[in-house]
């Protein structure tokens, strides 16, 4: 196996000649017809032979104690298989890649956390007898409302340590203009289509999981540590995956209390989460409570810059928001603080959710760097060129590329920016508004292996435990080795979804496309060496295109140089010194136009336009959506996204489609996308950065800052609502 | 019980309380419609019955054994595309495929509804529906893309409707 980390700039020779001109080009998912026929077979799909159906018993409180659970009514059902509870193995919550699943114990930590799994011949009973086990508990501290509960200053959590550089209060007073003002996010659930479902069976001692889940290869081994077997006799399995949003990157209980379940009763189980159970036992974003502090000169150069943060967590779990992420290398300023304070609660585990840090973080900054932009009366775009910073601010590290100055001047033009005064554009009974916000997220590279197959017949097979959950990952790699062998796209086949194939990184971070694309741009190289010594020439001598390969004039079919032996490649990818070296993000520009109603308060957006650069982009077509998806994100985000919690119990009150609103298609207007695209040859070997988490990154900021030029009326309290708008519009 | 699904006939023996929708997938095997929400919020499980677009998990199977059920299966297959699979393709009108099955079932229900004048919420002319991408865009809000595909969802739709693109959803633009 070749393995090359990133400990050097690195441009593969195969993808800047490569001939096949189909890398990049925006072509249809191939697994496409798929989809659209219902083909594609999701985790609660494709069921074995003997299949029971599995329901979960959720604590009825947010907090306390478990005294007694009464399983007798539920036995007592026609249909029902097994009650199961007290199995040392159940969890008491997710298993998230970082913090092992808490076995069953008597503590609750919130609402809804399973406390038993009934087991019956259809759905309809199991959804039944679910309803008949009486769960009694003792109530506990019954810490609902993370506004009310004691601030831990020094949290013990999370993956960002806080930052403190330079004197933050002696840089304020000795800045001319301060910046001060404090922001609010609310709940934010992933809420992806396809409910956390997983479908359970042991062959002998081996078990095979279907699960929803994007991150299978951790997966396998932390449903392995949690039934006390060896990661080998785990197979997980995920060919398809409704939607992730970070709500699947780790392993919900109900994959573990399906394999239970199976093994209690020899027979294949499987559980789908119904929709209102999925807020209690998929982790959601916290609430924050952001402070965003700035010190600045007359010209708006900042000196000083501290964004100090509260999210929420419960007892046992160990992820708290890494709100400021997305802010540290965002501007100037050498005095730098970045912080984020914990409070604990009884709800429902905070977790990665789409762009952890920068989706909630680009609220507060990008509004506040608008609030400061109109206080110093300078244009949002100019205060933000001002600080503009030439090398990372905190770390002093070259950006491996930045083009954040290309696209707000790229959009800038293509949106026709021109602001007018706050308030001053009126058609009829709307008020008209535009706003903007720079938009980043940090890049990551995460080692991942793939084994490409080039076939006797020429024809090219890449495998990977890589998911694709919406995200174009079929398409990519096989455009990615279709591009460096020179073949049509449909002569390379994708295996993915399969803990089976060479672990990769998974779908998460938004480090998935260019890990995975990386690995098997290595192992195609491998090949190529292979085909070069075949041939007597070396590997940047070849021209393939079309399952050819050409060396100074002479032409042969690639099938006639494997000759019967396939050529197999196997390559390991991963981050190295050149990413210790650089800073490395994603940047865009987001520019929206909204309309307020000056009679209701009601906002339409009416057209919204983002410029990114992601590094090489593998799949116009793709990226473009995925940017899309997370533009829309933030629109939903800033207007209407909100879980609500009845603080007297620890529920949630809008845990469903019908009260959480997330944006349906008439909430979303026409978006357009451009790219400025610079390969990105520090990042990975594919060049290519993060896209599914840009997009959301300054969306809804820029939402928020139109609905301020629209109206006057600046919103702090995330969700901008009509209620919080009506009382300062102006008069009809 | 006895059903008519994409034009074969199937006899289950369901428990009573069974959706159509857990029908098609838990009983005939048809697990193209999908259950998001399983309680009529985000439209996954859309398919037609005689013809007209219902969410299939808030209607019991036993209702409709005399029925015409039509799922995404009865549409078209990979080798032989309904217009608007090909167009859904085409435009990339999905990301992860959950709710596609349903959007397409919804979108053939949706284009009849506008045929026969239906208007919607947004018609500027209840006698003339014009199925501006305003239109498209609320006739379809009943199915929920978590991706947010929605711009190419309604360029799918458009085309196959045979509508030339147009400016869409300009809040105000009446007044």
């Amino acid at each position: 196996m070749t393995e090359q980390m990133m400990d050097a700039p690195y441009r593969p020779h195969g993808l800047t000649n490569g001939e096949q001109g189909v890398l990049g080009q925006p072509l249809p998912r191939i697994e496409g017809a798929a989809k659209v026929t219902g083909q594609a077979t999701y985790a609660y799909e494709g069921t074995p032979a003997g299949i029971a159906y599995a329901g979960i018993v959720g604590a009825p409180r947010g907090s306390g104690t478990i005294e007694r659970i009464d399983a007798s009514a539920a036995e007592a059902l026609p249909g029902v298989i097994a009650v199961i509870h007290g199995d040392p193995r159940m969890p008491a919550g997710e298993a998230n890649s970082r913090a092992m699943p808490s076995f069953a114990s008597d503590t609750v930590f919130h609402y809804g956390q399973p406390v038993a799994i009934v087991v019956a011949e259809n759905q309809a009973v199991a959804r039944e007898a679910a309803a008949l086990v009486v769960v009694e508990m003792t109530p506990g501290q019954d810490r609902f409302d993370p506004r009310a509960e004691p601030i831990d200053t020094a949290p013990k959590i999370g993956f960002l340590p806080p930052i403190a550089k330079g004197d933050l209060d002696a840089a304020l007073a000795e800045a001319a203009v301060v910046f001060d003002q404090t922001y609010t996010t609310p709940i934010h659930f992933p809420a992806a289509m396809e409910p956390h479902a997983s479908t359970a069976w042991w062959e002998d001692d081996k078990l095979i999981v279907r699960s929803s889940n994007q991150v299978i290869g951790a997966a396998r081994g932390t449903i392995a540590q949690a039934l006390g077997i060896d990661k080998d006799k785990v197979r997980v399995l995920a060919p398809y995956v409704g939607g992730g949003f970070g709500g699947k990157t780790g392993v919900g209980p109900e994959v573990i209390l399906a394999a239970i379940a199976a093994e209690k009763i020899g027979r294949p189980v499987k559980v789908a989460l119904p929709r209102r159970q999925t807020a209690y036992l998929v982790h959601h974003r916290s609430d924050t409570v952001q402070h965003i502090k700035i010190g600045c000169d007359e010209n708006g150069i900042i000196s000083a810059f501290a964004h100090l943060s509260v999210a929420a967590q419960h007892d046992d779990g160990e992820f708290l928001e890494p709100v400021p992420f997305g802010t540290l290398p965002l501007y100037r300023g050498a005095v730098r603080h970045f912080k984020t304070d914990l409070v604990r609660v009884d709800l429902p585990a905070t977790g990665a959710v789409r762009a952890p840090g920068e989706a909630v973080g680009t609220f507060a900054v990008e509004c506040a760097m608008d609030e400061l932009a109109e206080q110093l009366g300078l244009d949002p775009i100019e205060l933000r060129k001002r600080n503009e910073p030439d090398t990372d601010p905190l770390s002093g590290k070259p950006f491996s590329t930045r083009r954040m100055i290309d696209c707000y001047d790229d959009g800038a033009t293509r949106f026709g920016w021109n602001p007018q005064p706050p308030a001053s554009v009126r058609e009829g009974e709307w008020l008209i508004g535009t706003g903007m916000a720079a938009a980043l997220r940090g890049n990551f590279t995460v080692n991942a292996e793939a084994i490409v197959r080039l076939e006797a017949d020429g024809r090219a097979i890449v495998e990977t435990d890589m998911t694709d959950i919406g995200t174009g990952t079929y398409t990519i790699l096989a455009q990615t080795v279709a591009e460096m062998l020179g073949l049509p796209i449909a002569d390379v086949e994708v295996r993915i979804g399969d803990t089976d194939l060479p672990p990769s990184a998974g779908s998460g971070g938004s480090f998935g496309a260019g890990s995975a694309c990386s690995a098997a741009v290595l192992a195609c190289e491998d090949i190529l060496t292979e085909l070069a010594r075949r041939i007597n020439a070396s590997p940047d001598e070849l021209r393939l295109k079309d399952g050819c390969v050409r060396v100074a004039g002479r032409e042969t079919a690639l099938a006639d140089l494997v000759r019967g032996e396939p050529i197999v490649a196997r390559a390991k990818s991963g981050p190295g010194a050149e990413s210790k070296r650089t800073s490395q993000a994603s940047h865009g520009a987001q520019f929206c136009e909204v309309a307020v109603n000056a009679v209701t308060g009601e906002v339409r957006v009416r057209r919204m336009i983002g410029v990114y650069d992601v590094g090489r982009v593998l799949n116009r077509k793709t990226a473009a959506n995925q940017l899309i998806g997370g533009m829309v994100w933030g629109i939903a985000y800033a207007l209407s996204e909100d879980g609500i919690v009845d603080t007297r119990t620890g529920h949630f009150v809008n845990p469903d489609f019908g009260e959480y609103h997330v944006a349906v298609n008439a909430d979303v207007p026409q978006i357009e996308v451009h790219f400025i695209e610079e390969v990105d040859t520090s990042a990975n070997p594919a060049g290519a950065k993060g896209v599914g988490e840009l997009g959301i990154s300054g969306a809804g900021a820029a939402v928020a800052n139109a609905i301020y030029n629209a109206t006057g009326v600046r919103v702090r309290d995330f969700p901008v609502t009509l209620d919080k708008l009506l009382a300062g519009l102006p008069p009809v | 019980m006895k059903f008519t699904i994409n034009g074969r006939s199937y006899e289950a023996e369901a428990d009573i309380r069974t959706s159509v929708l857990d029908l098609l997938r838990e009983h005939v095997g048809l697990t193209g419609s999908k259950k998001g929400c399983d309680h009529g919020q985000c439209g996954a499980c859309t398919v037609l019955i005689n013809g007209r677009r219902v969410n299939s998990c808030l209607t019991l199977a036993v209702m409709h054994q005399d029925d015409e059920i039509t799922t995404i299966e009865g549409l078209g297959t990979p080798d032989d595309l309904h217009p608007l699979q090909a167009a859904f393709v085409a435009h990339d009108g999905y990301q992860c495929g959950y709710c596609t099955p349903g959007q397409i079932c919804s979108a053939v229900g949706m284009l009849d509804e506008a045929k026969k004048g239906w208007p919607s919420h947004v018609s500027a002319d209840l006698e003339h529906s014009d199925l501006s991408d305003a239109e498209i865009s609320e006739r379809m809000s009943g199915n929920i893309c978590r991706c947010a595909a929605y711009p190419n969802i309604v360029d799918a739709i458009r085309e196959v409707a045979g509508r030339a693109p147009a400016g869409r959803d300009v809040a105000g633009a009446d007044a």
